[in-house]
């Protein structure tokens, strides 16, 4: 009993932990360059200046952009035409840590967001999710496609990802500003998107969020088997007679 | 005058005097004579009645918009046409049909078989005493049913006038204002996001008033806008692609999340995927002394979903 509360706890934890990187790992920006020069300069340029045709310019995108494309797994890409896809990181903790503060020092940008969501309101992130970003991600962040890109969900994306997301717009997400979407608005939206990870489905279950028709769809399934069956049992006892 | 009251005299006459004479029979029924009921007669006629107040019922709910719960009177309207339909057919089976069992073996050969069945259709009508008037109670009855029934198609779109699709509420000099009603300066417009705006003081509701806009390019002419209705199938346009490096990535366009119709922003809202068969309507821009957006005039085409003739048309203020 001891033990499955242990347990018990353990799982609760996890993912909780899993969702901000542990503190008390210190940046070395001498090592962050060099693993800039190994990994990103290719397409980056030796001096974040970006490429023509291989990948653009880092100078003022800040650590915001460093700590989501490299925590994401977006970057390194492999080929700088392909849409980056959340994949495996491939550094440890220490070094993403050096890298974003390598390339915090490409020009002036901004820091990486704390989004105080635990206390945001759902609701109204709701109604601006349903707004901003519904249309691609759907409302129940299940992402899709789009002419051109696939669009991802945001059921692995941690809170932090969210706001860097919002104010980077990778790929070919639009970009939004703190004054399109206010620091506050942005808490109420992550708030929603950790709603929608796991949200209160009434009345069983959920079969991936996709509204009425998965139900309607088992109805039919079970309505017919129930049909097809009264049949056979009629036609049995018509032949007996 | 005189023609028009001939003609419906002969229409009259053609839809109650019409069916073949009946037969002469004096030996020999198929069916044995039933004793006419007078009064079931009387109710089919009411039923059918009915069944003919609802259909029409249905047709003047779905006409007047102004009335509150219409899809539940539509539906009740429908449903108990359907009910008092099935009414009348219960009571014409269980008390007007003249009923009777008979067993005997299937004939080898059926040579007056055609004569004998319709013989025996006739026979069973003898418990009718008003043929003609209950046949023309159910033709009514199910020809006002059909007709209900048919009323929603008028709702693909105008069959006559479309002069009401091709207004909006913008016009030169009218102000953009953002979801809260306040009016948006030119320079608030940023590269790589998109907006959604409306007319100052006008129904937000109307298909013309929704726009959105984006800056494709640096000043005051780099903000353009377009109305937020596809021209495919009239859904929001909700999504704005735009790519984070040119080089390598789709270029920007504007997407409807229906049937993925893209729109070139940056070409006049030129389609350049999907089904949609014409072009996104541009909204003019100027920008005023305070330094906030107006429109300019009204939009480059109609908006909203296409219909036939379309482009033979201008929005209109």
């Amino acid at each position: 009993m001891k033990r499955l509360l242990f347990i018990l706890v353990l799982l609760f934890l996890a993912p909780a932990r899993a969702a901000e990187p542990p503190q008390g790992v210190v940046a070395n920006v001498a090592q962050g360059k060099s693993l800039y020069a190994a990994n990103c300069s290719r397409c980056h340029g030796s001096r974040g200046e970006g490429l023509r045709d291989q990948g653009p310019s880092l100078k003022d995108v800040g650590a915001l952009s460093g700590d989501f494309y490299v925590r994401t797994g977006y970057m390194p890409l492999d080929d700088p035409h392909a849409q980056p896809w959340r994949t495996r990181v491939l550094f440890s903790e220490q070094e993403i840590r050096s890298l974003v503060a390598f390339v915090a020092t490409i020009g002036h940008g901004p820091a990486i967001p704390t989004p105080h969501w635990r206390s945001a309101s759902v609701p109204a992130g709701k109604k601006l999710f349903t707004d901003r970003c519904a249309g691609c991600h759907q409302i129940a962040i299940a992402g899709g496609v789009l002419p051109g890109a696939r669009i991802p969900s945001l059921n692995q994306a941690t809170p932090r990802q969210i706001a860097e997301a919002v104010r980077i717009g990778p790929y070919l997400m639009p970009k939004f500003s703190r004054r399109a979407i206010t620091p506050t608005q942005l808490n109420d939206i992550v708030a929603y998107v950790q709603y929608a990870k796991q949200p209160d489905d009434r009345g069983g279950w959920a079969i991936g969020h996709l509204g009425p028709w998965p139900e309607g769809m088992v109805t039919w399934l079970l309505a017919a088997s129930a049909l097809v069956a009264t049949c056979i049992v009629i036609g049995r006892r018509q032949k007996r007679t | 005058m005189s023609r028009i009251k001939a003609l419906l005299i002969a229409a009259i006459v053609l839809l109650l005097g019409r069916g073949r004479p009946r037969r002469e029979r004096s030996e020999a029924r198929i069916v044995p004579p039933g004793t006419p009921d007078p009064r079931a007669e009387t109710l089919v006629l009411v039923l059918f009645a009915a069944v003919a107040v609802c259909g029409i019922a249905f047709i003047v709910v779905y006409a007047i918009d102004g009335i509150g719960h219409q899809t539940q009177l539509l539906g009740l309207a429908l449903g108990l046409a359907f009910a008092l339909l099935a009414v009348a057919f219960i009571v014409i089976a269980r008390r007007l049909v003249v009923t009777e069992e008979l067993a005997e073996p299937y004939p080898a050969e059926h040579p007056n078989e055609v004569e004998t069945i319709e013989e025996i259709l006739d026979e069973s009508e003898s418990r009718f005493t008003r043929r003609r008037l209950v046949k023309l109670a159910g033709t009514g009855a199910l020809g006002t049913l059909g007709l209900a029934a048919l009323t929603p198609a008028l709702s693909l779109g105008p069959a006559l006038d479309t002069d009401a699709l091709t207004k909006t509420p913008w016009r030169r000099g009218r102000r953009l204002v953002d979801d809260s009603g306040k009016p948006i300066a030119a320079t608030s417009i940023e590269a790589e996001a998109f907006y959604t705006a409306y007319p100052e003081g006008a129904d937000r509701e109307l298909i013309g008033s929704p726009i959105v806009v984006v800056r494709i390019g640096p000043g005051d002419e780099g903000v353009v806008a377009y109305s937020k209705i596809c021209t495919h199938a009239g859904c929001a346009i909700a999504l704005y692609r735009k790519p984070t490096f040119p080089d390598t990535q789709p270029g920007p366009a504007l997407v409807c999340p229906c049937h993925y119709s893209s729109f070139d922003p940056a070409d006049n809202g030129k389609v350049i995927f999907g089904p949609a068969g014409r072009a996104l309507p541009r909204l003019p821009l100027e920008v005023d002394v305070d330094g906030n957006l107006r429109a300019a005039g009204n939009f480059s085409g109609p908006v909203g979903p296409s219909w036939s003739g379309v482009r033979q048309r201008e929005a209109r203020s």
